[in-house]
């Protein structure tokens, strides 16, 4: 064990004195226990009082909360009196690593347990441990794969708002006055609000009688610009609207790839006489290959999480068009107080997507590979 | 010279045309704002030349010129609102910051083992939860903080914030880390500083300007989100993307009252953008490069 660590040695190596008292380490192990054994004792106290098998305890599971940061302190300080230095190092990633087991882990492993639970908020029986029948009813549930269903059009969407944002950034990175002044309105959309935009655009600008959006459609021939009623048109609304705040996303990272690109290769391509076309088809886009990736990749998992415009400005309407998994998801839980079925199917959507990045990054590294 | 001539008529114009795409909906929401009912219903575009301004959704608000010094409830409920987001943003993005920035050092610095998982698995696990989509946490964490009593507290907000932007800041910090040439800390080393020290003393300053963007991005992302604050909060921790949503969706909307709110939530973004564009456009641009 010692020999491997020695192996692979750290990039920033330190020399550390090594010897610790056995008094000190001692003194650590103490430490952890008896704040673990602090903590223990605080969560029986409590679940003994909620059973109602004692008659004193705590309001609520607070004072749990301090015991386990009192004990995660008490860990982290211990590593440094067991271990000296290579102790202080592991405080460098420690509290992150904490800070994420206690709040995604924890009630993570609680939602995979509701999750096969009849839990309705409205009822009054509480929970019920039901085994598979949320999962029974997900698989009938046409409303459900409608939203998959949706979320696969939006995602094919990000193509041509990528098309789009690949443009401008190339414009952008032309030769052209006031590229200060394009880069920082470019940015703007970006900044708002998703809930602001929701206003702004859904609400107002495409209100159909005095929206200006509406006059200029009906300007256009359009006699009955309604951009709401029917599914497809409220689909690809929806996808405008998305597209609009997060297209100045792409085209920064897009931009920051075109300004890294090697002058000397497009110097040489020049003098050789290749016009804009052949340059960008056989020069541009090949090199510029990972950033594009990068950027569509990220852009996704952010499509992923669609769901504050469509909460607000549609709800998932006319029929269930327009709706995303996390706009579903949030009416079941809202509207019906749906929640052990909702958590099911919001961990079907993670297993989905975990499953999907997973190819689509394989398949990138791949095609990547294959490129260099 | 003639191709020359129409290739920059057509950048200019596509710039020009995504230029007015852009900023329209930040103009006609601030025009809205001025306008009166008769001034809405019928579409007008231009102040002065079309309607005549009025003070109308500000004053609504109590901050137009005449209504800044009297008592005025919709403006404290602003203000508090306003005061709420600007708390719970800057302090999730500091922990965050301060979290995140330190992990990315030890993790571009020394080699870790717990049990199985080893540096890229443990970069793996912190950039993993971007995947992370927050309808599948917002339950269990709902459930949880009921429990905690958590729910509608400034505290039980940052915390889940923290979380949603970590994973940024390790991403950003990470690069920038490793752009630091390892010698200068090894130099400090051998003069006797400790790892902590050297860290503060000699890596902190070099950094600061990536911190700077990871911090103003993971700011901005708190600001605007609306999804976790809509099921946590209720009123005393409600921030100002729920306040402005709750009025959406209430039957009656005002529209110069919404034109008028709506601008105010954005306002402070779109000054940022204005002055701190260098950072944010650094910060996004940091994982691009790298591929």
């Amino acid at each position: 064990m010692n020999e491997i660590n020695q192996m692979e040695r750290d990039p920033l190596y330190v020399v550390s004195p090594s010897y610790i008292s056995p008094k000190t380490k001692r003194f650590g192990k103490v430490l952890v226990w008896s704040a673990f054994f602090l903590m223990a004792t605080i969560g029986i106290i409590q679940i003994l009082y909620n059973l109602e098998k004692i008659s004193f305890g705590f309001k609520n599971w607070r004072p749990l909360l301090y015991s386990y940061i009192l004990w995660a302190i008490a860990i982290g300080y211990s590593r440094v009196l067991i271990y000296g230095e290579k102790g202080k190092r592991n405080l460098f990633i420690f509290p992150a690593v904490m800070f994420i087991i206690s709040i995604v882990i924890f009630p993570m492993l609680f939602g995979l347990y509701i999750s096969f639970t009849d839990w309705n908020l409205s009822s009054l029986d509480g929970r019920k441990f039901n085994g598979l029948d949320n999962f029974y009813q997900m698989v009938s549930d046409p409303y459900y794969w409608n939203s998959l269903k949706n979320m696969v059009y939006y995602i094919l969407a990000v193509l041509v708002e990528f098309a789009i944002a690949f443009l401008l950034a190339l414009l952008l990175n032309s030769q052209i006055k006031g590229r200060k002044f394009f880069r920082v309105v470019f940015l703007i959309p970006l900044m708002l609000s998703p809930v602001a935009v929701s206003w702004m655009v859904g609400k107002s600008m495409l209100e159909q009688r005095f929206g200006p959006v509406a006059n200029f459609a009906r300007w256009l021939g359009w006699e009955t610009p309604t951009f709401f009623s029917s599914p497809e048109i409220a689909r690809l609304t929806m996808m405008c609207m998305d597209a609009w705040t997060f297209i100045p996303l792409m085209i920064i990272m897009l931009l920051a790839g075109l300004q890294a690109l090697p002058k000397e290769v497009l110097e040489a391509a020049k003098v050789d006489g290749a016009n804009k076309w052949t340059m960008f088809k056989n020069i541009i886009f090949p090199i510029m290959l990972p950033v594009s990736l990068t950027t569509l990749v990220i852009r996704i998992i952010f499509k992923l999480k669609l769901a504050d415009i469509i909460i607000i400005v549609t709800a998932g309407g006319p029929g269930g068009a327009t709706d995303s998994v996390t706009s579903f998801i949030v009416r079941e839980y809202r509207d019906r107080s749906n929640v052990g079925y909702g958590t099911l199917l919001s961990f079907v959507y993670l297993i989905l997507i975990i499953i999907f990045m997973t190819v689509l990054i394989r398949f990138v590294n791949r095609w990547l590979q294959r490129a260099a | 010279m003639q191709n020359n001539l129409t290739e920059k008529i057509f950048i200019y114009s596509v710039l020009l045309i995504w230029t007015f795409i852009c900023l329209f909906p930040i103009y006609w929401t601030a025009t809205t704002s001025f306008k009166t009912a008769a001034s809405v219903t019928q579409g007008l575009l231009i102040p002065w030349l079309d309607f005549e301004p009025a003070w109308k959704g500000w004053k609504n608000l109590g901050l137009s010129p005449d209504t800044i010094f009297t008592e005025s409830n919709p403006r404290e409920e602003f203000l508090a609102r306003f005061f709420n987001t600007a708390l719970i943003s800057s302090c999730a993005s500091g922990l965050a910051v301060i979290m995140g920035s330190f992990a990315a050092y030890g993790l571009s610095r020394f080699n870790y083992k717990f049990g199985f998982m080893r540096n890229p698995d443990i970069s793996f696990f912190f950039l993993s939860q971007l995947i992370l989509p927050p309808v599948v946490l917002a339950l269990p964490v709902l459930v949880l903080y009921r429990e905690l009593d958590l729910l509608d507290t400034h505290i039980g907000m940052i915390l889940i914030y923290t979380l949603t932007v970590l994973p940024i800041v390790i991403w950003i910090m990470r690069d920038q880390f490793n752009a630091v040439p390892i010698e200068l800390e090894e130099a400090a080393l051998v003069d006797g500083a400790t790892v902590w020290g050297s860290f503060f003393k000699i890596v902190l300053p070099i950094v600061l300007p990536g911190i700077a963007s990871a911090f103003i991005l993971c700011l901005i992302l708190c600001w605007n989100e609306y999804f976790l604050a809509a099921l946590i909060t209720s009123t005393d921790a409600k921030t100002m993307p729920v306040m402005v949503a709750s009025q959406i969706s209430s039957q009656s909307i005002k529209w110069w009252n919404m034109a008028a709110i709506s601008l105010a939530l954005c306002f402070p973004l779109i000054v940022a953008a204005i002055f701190l564009e260098r950072y944010i456009v650094k910060g996004m641009a940091a994982g691009a490069i790298k591929g």
